[in-house]
């Protein structure tokens, strides 16, 4: 095959749309399938993972969030609006890795667009995110910290962060199916990211040469605006994400230009 | 007009010496690699309605050049180009999901062929009826059994009729009940104007299928043309691994003999005589016919064996046996020798023509040692002169009796 020009891998991405919608629901309902419980599950992780944070970091260790001394629950806001957004970062970032690998099967038997994958990988995520999003919200509802219109300023935010995880994550996912230590690679440096990006602690806690350092961590001014939005209440700085937006572009366009030259011997390395 | 046209095709497998070479060669941007091509200047065109089979020995690349046709792999040179849509079955159980029920199966498998969900939908009960796989098609798959999957995922390919339908050995996995179900179906569909490419080893599936068949060897495609004649040339090269000396010579008629072997032992003449001790080409049913053959001995032979074989107007076997079979020992042969063999049956086959293949080998098959396979060294035709009349392949002359 030539080399697809972009606007027809949309093309086929779209012809082939029945099949994403389809795959991510299955997806979706397979993830609970075997289960006498069902759906119950798919609420019970997230809402395990509120609860723990909220506990063991929020209670036990009381940190004071400066200038909010007098918010209820402030650790767990700040907590849960880095750890929610991180979880579908990874999410995406760890499962687009091998997302070529993990399909061998049905890319060596049949013939259909391959972006398709990549699509239902974010989908799939956006779900998951979608129902823990919801019981956050729900919880800041509870507490009486509701952001209100804030939350529009959510959607560019997720956008941005989706669209920077697939152009980093079809780059890696691509890498992977030739350079197997790629995944791995990639498992051990999501662990160290999360820690030296501030969700767990505050940008302000660090010494000050750190966080200058910080600068170089492009997660960390994203992470940055959710807190802001959801602890803060405020409109978080855009002008902050100028970097991030750039470096989006370019990974985009470069983890596309690398899948559309290496798609075609992809399928001979599965 | 064709529908498929396969032009100058061509794969290579990159081959890196080691780990870090490929790592190397994305670097420096110089090739590091060994390139080993499993198939090579492929070209041929396939006319709607037209079916193909493709033949050859395992390792050949048919299984590669069908995947190249369906676009699963890309060529590394020429191009393929397909007119219309094509359902294929390669390697079956193709993709299906084993935690998904076979219905949910269904639909991923035909959302990958390309149909939208409502077309799947309407198919659905045809699919059921046709699959034959009753209750279990709301179980997982992984509780099918392999004929269960092969049935279903043959039931899904050939849902809606494709323009071109590519089958990869696949119709071997079912039961005989269900082989002769899918072949029904690939004949509907033909004479609906598919266009077939099919693998097979089998001789009979390419013989009553196909119009055309093309033999690969090592990536090249050494033959194309009539199925007969192919499958012939591809026996005699299966007998000949080594030594090989496969001649094809065409005959007056126009169809093509290919004989084979290593010219030990030849066939010098062959004859059908009637009872009459005459040679005929006619005969008719029922008669009490023999077959006459001279054998020369070209070289000292500890031992040799006849066999012949007479098959009907598609090259189907008829029956065939040889004199190790027989219990006849021809026994040692010197150089210079000429053996006559007379084989007298009755002919108790249908009306139709009839070639008779011969082969000189030892022990029971010509496989091992091959001294002379010929195809088409007789043919004579059977008609009707005055029994009653019949239809079918064989002969077989009943007593009738009516009771009330």
């Amino acid at each position: 095959m030539p080399r697809m020009p972009d606007l027809l891998m949309f093309r086929a991405l779209w012809v082939y749309r029945g099949f994403v919608w389809s795959s991510v629901w299955r997806e979706f309902n397979a993830r609970y399938r075997e289960s006498l419980l069902g759906a119950f599950w798919s609420v019970a992780n997230p809402l395990t993972m509120i609860v723990i944070y909220t506990v063991i970091f929020g209670q036990l260790m009381r940190p004071t969030l400066p200038g909010h001394e007098g918010t209820p629950f402030a650790f767990s806001i700040y907590l849960c609006a880095g750890v929610i957004t991180w979880a579908l970062f990874a999410e995406m970032l760890g499962r687009l890795n091998g997302v070529f690998l993990d399909n061998g099967n049905l890319i060596k038997k049949s013939n259909f667009p391959r972006i398709c994958l990549p699509a239902i990988v974010t989908l799939s995520a956006l779900v998951n995110f979608g129902i823990i999003l919801s019981i956050y919200l729900a919880f800041l509802a509870i507490i009486g910290h509701w952001p209100g219109w804030l939350l529009l300023a959510l959607i560019p935010l997720v956008i941005l962060q989706i669209l920077f995880a697939l152009g980093l994550g079809i780059l890696l996912g691509t890498l992977n199916v030739f350079f197997r230590d790629v995944g791995q690679l990639t498992g051990v440096v999501l662990q160290f990211w999360f820690w030296l990006t501030p969700i767990v602690y505050t940008l302000s806690i660090l010494p000050e040469g750190v966080q200058d350092a910080m600068r170089f961590n492009p997660m960390q001014p994203i992470i940055a605006a959710y807190q802001t939005i959801f602890l803060d209440r405020q409109m978080p700085d855009f002008k902050s994400l100028i970097p991030f937006s750039l470096l989006t572009a370019f990974l985009l366009i470069l983890g596309g230009r690398f899948f559309l030259s290496r798609v075609g011997e992809l399928v001979d390395e599965l | 007009m064709s529908f498929l046209t396969v032009s100058n095709v061509g794969k290579a497998y990159k081959r890196y010496p080691g780990k870090w070479s490929r790592a190397l060669e994305w670097m420096t941007g110089k090739p590091h690699h060994d390139k080993n091509w499993v198939l090579r200047d492929i070209s041929f065109t396939v006319g709607p309605g037209e079916a193909v089979g493709i033949i050859g020995v395992n390792g050949a690349g048919k299984s590669t050049l069908l995947k190249i046709v369906t676009g699963t792999t890309q060529p590394t040179s020429g191009s393929v180009a397909i007119q219309g849509r094509v359902a294929a079955l390669l390697e079956l159980g193709m993709g299906f999901h084993p935690d998904f029920t076979g219905r949910q199966n269904v639909f991923i498998a035909g959302q990958l062929l390309g149909l939208r969900a409502e077309e799947i939908a309407a198919c659905m009960p045809e699919i059921e009826a046709f699959s034959e796989i009753g209750d279990y098609i709301d179980q997982p798959v992984r509780v099918y059994s392999s004929g269960m999957q092969v049935r279903l995922a043959f039931s899904v390919a050939t849902a809606v009729r494709p323009d071109i339908l590519i089958v990869d050995e696949a119709l071997s996995v079912g039961d005989a009940y269900f082989q002769h179900k899918s072949f029904n179906k690939i004949r509907e569909f033909r004479e609906q104007g598919t266009t077939l490419l099919i693998v097979s080893h089998d001789r009979s599936a390419i013989q009553s299928l196909c119009d055309r068949a093309i033999l690969l060897e090592h990536g090249y495609i050494i033959k194309d043309g009539n199925p007969e004649e192919v499958m012939d040339f591809y026996n005699a090269i299966i007998a000949e691994k080594e030594n090989a000396t496969v001649e094809v010579k065409r005959l007056e008629d126009g169809r093509a003999q290919t004989s084979s072997g290593t010219g030990e032992a030849r066939v010098e003449s062959i004859t059908l005589l009637n009872q009459s001790d005459e040679a005929v080409e006619y005969i008719n049913v029922g008669d009490s016919v023999k077959l006459k053959i001279d054998v020369r001995i070209h070289a000292d032979l500890p031992e040799l064996v006849f066999g012949y074989m007479i098959k009907d107007r598609l090259g189907q076997p008829v029956f065939g046996t040889n004199t190790h079979h027989l219990g006849v020992e021809i026994g040692r042969c010197c150089k210079g020798d000429k053996v006559t063999l007379f084989f007298s049956f009755p002919a108790n086959i249908g009306l139709g023509s009839y070639s008779v293949s011969t082969a000189l080998h030892i022990a029971d098959s010509h496989l091992a040692v091959n001294y002379e396979w010929r195809d088409l060294a007789l043919v004579f035709n059977v008609v009707n002169l005055n029994r009653d009349q019949f239809v079918g392949g064989s002969w077989l002359p009943p007593q009738v009796k009516c009771q009330r």
